[in-house]
């Protein structure tokens, strides 16, 4: 690589000026001529057999086009196989219920299509919509998650055996039964992960054109990974992916939501194909609420045992999760919960177990973070509540059991291999700014005072970076996420380079020029970086998720940008009249070992790459490389949160925010910020606020709009102080890890351990999430009832 | 979120607008900021056949002083409200409740005739108006709003009667109002209102019931010589709210007594 000149610079987002001034090309906002509107009709009922459709009515009203039932979409959209995949992480696949985009028999969860109303205009197809008369027969909903495990249990879907979708042990409970025994002490608890809303700015808009003489299909729609889409579309529709474009420009945000396959992916384009028309179906924020992957929705069981002077022993978790009423495809990717929840700490042995439940709701799949702030969560909290029961400051008891700076790489207990670390300097760094002594010691005159001011560390780390072929194969059944980039240097020295990831809100146009431009030696303004685009660019990308844009697509930019260098070094020899052994590639100059003033600048090297060369010599200067990860990156970092709860009314104030973060080196530390503040945003609202609420016997979803699903604003927001450490990774090139969903990761555990600290002067010991005033003043109330005995504040 | 079809008509005066709700008759609605009524019609819980716009109307938004009093025309946006000279001067706690109502699109848009016509239980004006015996002038007639907060959603408006103005008496003795919710923006998860106002005090609460409440067991308590604490213990007395998601009826009881003793205390 040239020198650096952009990479670790504070450069603004290019995307942004398009974007924040209107000019973006989100999917519904384009143009396009005679298209016609799709509104789904949705069952109103969380679980329910369909008795009959009435569509006559819906079928007359002014503007209707279309009315189509599952019936319809027989002979156009292949069997249930469409989402249909192996659970990650679970080799005992257990009721995996086949699932077909609209329900023909069964409705499943609220929300679930029964049929589509295809109009001139959106509101013509609404209002028709609401003129279709299902008649259904109402049978019990399956909400509760424990209930659904038990045998005997009421059943998400009629024709299944049961609601257990997976039951995998990694390591049995016998594993650590001399941890136990050997034990001083032994702490236990019981740890919820409500359901979220992931609640993208932009929802979902699905487009669709079918030509019907050359047959092929082209779909505009918001995704985080338009190849995947492609490679299932085509395949329910019986199609060839050369016949199937896959569009997807701007995307207004995904969090996860927007990568597996929904229902109205299949219907759309199965719809233009149907009618011969062009159709679109743009998702209502009520729709997005109620149907939108849902996030965590888990419980955790944890026990921990250890030495009365703090040293860990063994861990025991049970994962109970929250599958929903179909498997998503990637939910089970959630299970590395179980994987992770030994945090950064040293232990003799930890036994876990996931177990997965249907239940009549909208499915769970990856949310940011998915799995890894639910292991830090348990993590973490386990830490405090140890430390509180041996009386010991939790900041003494992470550092005594910290894996070591020169222990990495490290592998774990599940035999994962964490790459780098120096958990320690972090801590140290994030307690130094925090002035977390003083902060002790005012909190002991504060308490004098009945105040309830509580002090929270999360000392996270995080495996991301998907990932690396040996562990997403046996996991999911052969898939690998490798990356892929296509670097083309026209003959002018225009570059252009296609990529595999996507960008919602991640910066990587950025990144991924500051990448290019620095390798190539050229100003940024040079590069265009494309992607959402399958007619475009290598022959699969693998979109953008688990932190992986920078971390496995930015390496594989920098291959391929190598690759053309290497290339150009031929014809730089040619026009050099050099061996190509002896051409010296440098800040955008080829020049000759020894004399760098007999050079030729890389525009010169296209221009006579795509004329007259020696025979032998292929025209062109593009390159295409695959990167596959040989590991996971794991960042990690300490965030430190101070919160004072107020005494009468439960009300939490976050009057503290310290967050020290280590992700490798950094492309450009604008973004990075950025991307922690979301995250952390994002990790408070789960804190405090947030909660998908259902009715227990109804099913329906109660928090469906934004009044009464908290989503957190800028206004609930306390100031954030950052900062960080750099710990390369050693196994990618540019030594980077990924930073998408670590705010995410972190935050959770550090509000609530500061509540908890706050709190403990009552006997509290654990909150749940979100921790709402309402929830705090009855655990407060249920405390200062339950007697003044409670166990005596941390001196 | 999408709403039905309906009808659109706008009014130049207060007589055409009534004109046109009775022609288009039961199914009609006003239309004034719409950040009520537009919300529910997008969710389809509300489906005018028509709505009757009064935006048009001009003289329905000022703040006038008259004696002891001040009005206000139905169309005053809370914006205006908010920063109005007059209002910090002769009412301050309804230049506070102003401002702290939603955000600044709500604050933009919303106006008070729509507030009291939509007579949400959570809503702010409702609960000073209730509280300083404010009056609620229509086309048709006066109503005193102890008269007026019927019910939630509900007030002896006729389908065709219009507010025109909102008539509250001077008060700019020591006041406080205290909105407990979980957002800035969000509505109250119950709001205590204290007034000092000729000698005794007012006090107001908001979404503890259907309706506003006017907490006067704890205004007689203060009157009898009950140190704050004391009296505010009063202030859910009678009361039977309902719960939700974001507090059980025990919790809103709760905080109507504490925030009651923090805005008598916090009065100025
Ligand atoms: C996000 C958000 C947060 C909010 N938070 C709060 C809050 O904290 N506190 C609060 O008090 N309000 C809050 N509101 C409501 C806001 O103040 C509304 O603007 C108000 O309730 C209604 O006023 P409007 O002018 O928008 O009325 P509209 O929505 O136009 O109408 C509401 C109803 O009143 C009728 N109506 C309106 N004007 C008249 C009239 N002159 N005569 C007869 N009938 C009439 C309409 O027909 C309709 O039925 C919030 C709104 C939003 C969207």
């Amino acid at each position: 690589m040239a020198v650096s000149q952009l990479v670790g610079a504070r450069i603004h987002r290019r995307e942004d000026p398009r974007l924040i001034t209107g000019h973006g090309r989100y999917t519904d906002d384009l143009p396009h001529q005679g298209v016609v509107h799709l509104v789904v009709v949705r069952s109103p009922h969380a679980h329910a057999r369909i008795r009959s459709i009435s569509i006559d009515a819906a079928k007359k009203a002014p503007g209707v086009l279309a009315v189509y039932t599952a019936p319809d979409f027989k002979d156009i959209i292949a069997g249930p196989a469409t989402f249909a995949v192996a659970p990650v992480f679970a080799p005992n696949k257990l009721t995996n219920p086949p699932r077909y985009p609209i329900a023909a028999k069964e409705v499943c969860y609220q929300g679930e299509p029964v049929a589509v109303v295809i109009a001139g205009e959106r509101g013509q197809a609404a209002d028709g919509a609401q003129l279709v008369d299902v008649d259904y027969e109402v049978l019990p909903a399956v909400m509760d998650i424990e209930a659904a495990a038990k045998p005997g249990s009421a059943k998400v879907h009629s024709d299944q055996p049961d609601n257990i979708a997976w039951d995998t042990t990694y390591v049995p409970w016998e594993a650590t039964e001399e941890a136990f025994k050997t034990a001083d002490v032994v702490v236990k608890e019981r740890i919820l992960q409500q359901r979220l809303s992931p609640n993208p700015m932009e929802s979902r808009v699905v487009m669709a054109e079918y030509d019907s003489f050359d047959k092929r299909l082209t779909m505009w729609l918001s995704t985080q990974n338009p190849h995947w889409i492609r490679l299932f579309v085509a395949g329910a529709l019986g199609m060839g992916e050369q016949a199937v474009r896959v569009i997807s420009h701007d995307v207004g945000g995904g969090f996860g939501s927007k990568i597996s396959p929904y229902p109205e992916d299949f219907i759309v384009p199965a719809c233009a194909k149907l009618l011969d028309r062009p159709v679109k179906y743009t998702e209502t924020r009520t729709e997005a609420m109620q149907n939108a992957y849902a996030g965590r929705g888990q419980i955790f069981d944890v026990e921990v045992a250890a030495k009365k002077d703090g040293t860990l022993l063994g861990m025991r978790v049970t994962q109970l999760l929250d599958a929903g009423a179909y498997m998503a495809l990637f939910s089970a990717f959630q299970t590395c919960a179980c994987l992770m929840a030994g945090g950064a700490y040293h232990w003799n042995a930890i036994s876990s177990r996931s177990q997965a439940v249907l239940t009549n709701k909208i499915p769970t799949d990856p949310y940011r973070g998915a799995g890894r702030p639910e292991a830090t969560h348990v993590a973490e909290r386990m830490m405090d509540v140890l430390a509180l029961e041996l009386d010991m400051d939790p900041v003494e008891l992470r550092r005594k059991n910290f894996i070591r700076k020169e222990e990495f790489p490290y592998t774990q207990n599940f035999g994962l291999t964490i790459d780098s670390g120096d958990y320690e300097t972090t801590m140290d760094k994030a307690l130094k700014i925090a002035g977390y002594d003083d902060l002790r010691k005012k909190q002991k005159e504060q308490r004098k005072h009945g105040k309830l001011v509580g002090i929270g560390l999360s000392t996270w780390i995080e495996l991301c970076g998907l990932g690396p072929g040996a562990a997403t194969g046996p996991a999911t059944g052969g898939v690998v996420l490798s990356e892929s980039a296509q670097v083309k240097i026209h003959p002018a020295g225009g570059v252009s380079i296609y990529v595999g990831t996507h960008n919602h809100g991640q910066g990587n146009d950025t990144t991924h020029a500051q990448i290019a431009a620095d390798t190539l030696g050229i100003p940024m303004e040079q590069i265009d970086i494309r992607h959402g685009d399958t007619n475009e660019g290598p022959g699969f990308g693998y979109g953008t998720y688990g932190s992986r844009s920078l971390a496995v697509g930015g390496i594989a930019i920098l291959r391929s940008c190598n690759k053309v260098i290497e290339k150009g070094k031929q014809v730089a020899a040619h026009l050099l009249e050099a061996a190509e052994e002896d051409i010296v590639f440098d800040h955008g100059k080829f020049h000759v070992k020894g004399a760098p003033d007999k050079s030729k600048a890389l525009g010169e090297v296209a221009f006579a790459a795509y004329g007259q060369l020696p025979a032998g010599m292929e025209q062109g200067l593009e390159a295409v490389a695959y990167f596959e990860p040989p590991n996971f990156v794991w960042p990690f970092g300490t965030h430190i949160c101070v919160v004072e709860v107020d005494a009468e009314t439960g009300a939490v104030d976050i009057q503290k925010y310290v967050a020290v973060d280590d992700c490798g080196n950094v492309i450009n530390p604008m973004i990075v910020a950025g991307q922690l503040h979301g995250g952390i945003a994002q990790g408070i609202a789960q804190a405090l606020f947030e909660e998908m609420v259902y009715d227990d016997e109804s099913g329906q979803l109660k928090s469906a709009t934004f009044l009464d699903y908290a989503m957190l604003t800028a206004n609930e927001m306390p100031e954030i102080q950052l900062d960080s450490t750099v710990t390369p990774s050693p196994t990618n090139d540019l030594g980077v890890k990924g930073i998408g969903e670590a705010g995410t990761i972190a935050s959770t555990a550090a509000v609530i351990n500061a509540i908890c600290d706050a709190l403990s002067p009552l006997g509290i010991k654990h909150v749940d999430m979100p921790a709402t005033s309402d929830r705090l003043w009855l655990q407060m109330q249920r405390a200062r009832g339950a007697s003044s005995n409670g166990k005596e504040a941390r001196k | 979120m999408i709403p039905a079809a309906f009808e659109y008509a706008r009014a130049s005066s207060v007589e055409e607008a009534s004109k046109l709700l009775k022609t288009y008759g039961e199914d009609a609605k006003v239309l004034a900021g719409g950040h009520s009524l537009i919300p529910l019609m997008r969710l389809r819980l509300a489906q005018p056949k028509a709505l009757v716009d009064i935006n048009g109307i001009k003289d329905l938004d000022y703040i006038k002083e008259d004696g002891s009093k001040l009005r206000f025309g139905a169309l005053t946006r809370h914006v205006t409200i908010e920063h109005s000279a007059v209002v910090k001067q002769k009412l301050p706690i309804l230049a506070e409740v102003a401002s702290e109502i939603g955000d600044n699109q709500v604050r933009n848009m919303g106006t008070i005739g729509g507030v009291v016509a939509h007579a949400d239980a959570a809503g702010d004006y409702p609960t000073i108006a209730l509280m300083l015996d404010a009056e609620i002038v229509t086309n048709r007639r006066t109503i005193a709003a102890k008269d007026f907060f019927k019910d939630i959603f509900t007030t002896p408006l006729a389908a065709d009667e219009i507010v025109i103005e909102v008539v509250f008496p001077v008060a700019n003795g020591p006041h406080k109002y205290i909105k407990f919710r979980r957002r800035l923006f969000d509505w109250a998860i119950v709001g205590a209102a204290a007034q000092k106002m000729n000698g005794g005090w007012r006090i107001g609460l908001t979404n503890v019931g259907p309706t506003p409440v006017r907490a006067k067991a704890v205004e007689e308590a203060l009157h009898t010589g009950a140190k704050p604490e004391e009296a505010a213990q009063h202030a859910s007395d009678g009361l039977n709210p309902s719960g939700d998601l974001r507090a059980s009826p025990e919790y809103k009881k709760h905080l109507a007594r504490v925030l009651t003793k923090r805005a008598i205390e916090q009065a100025e």
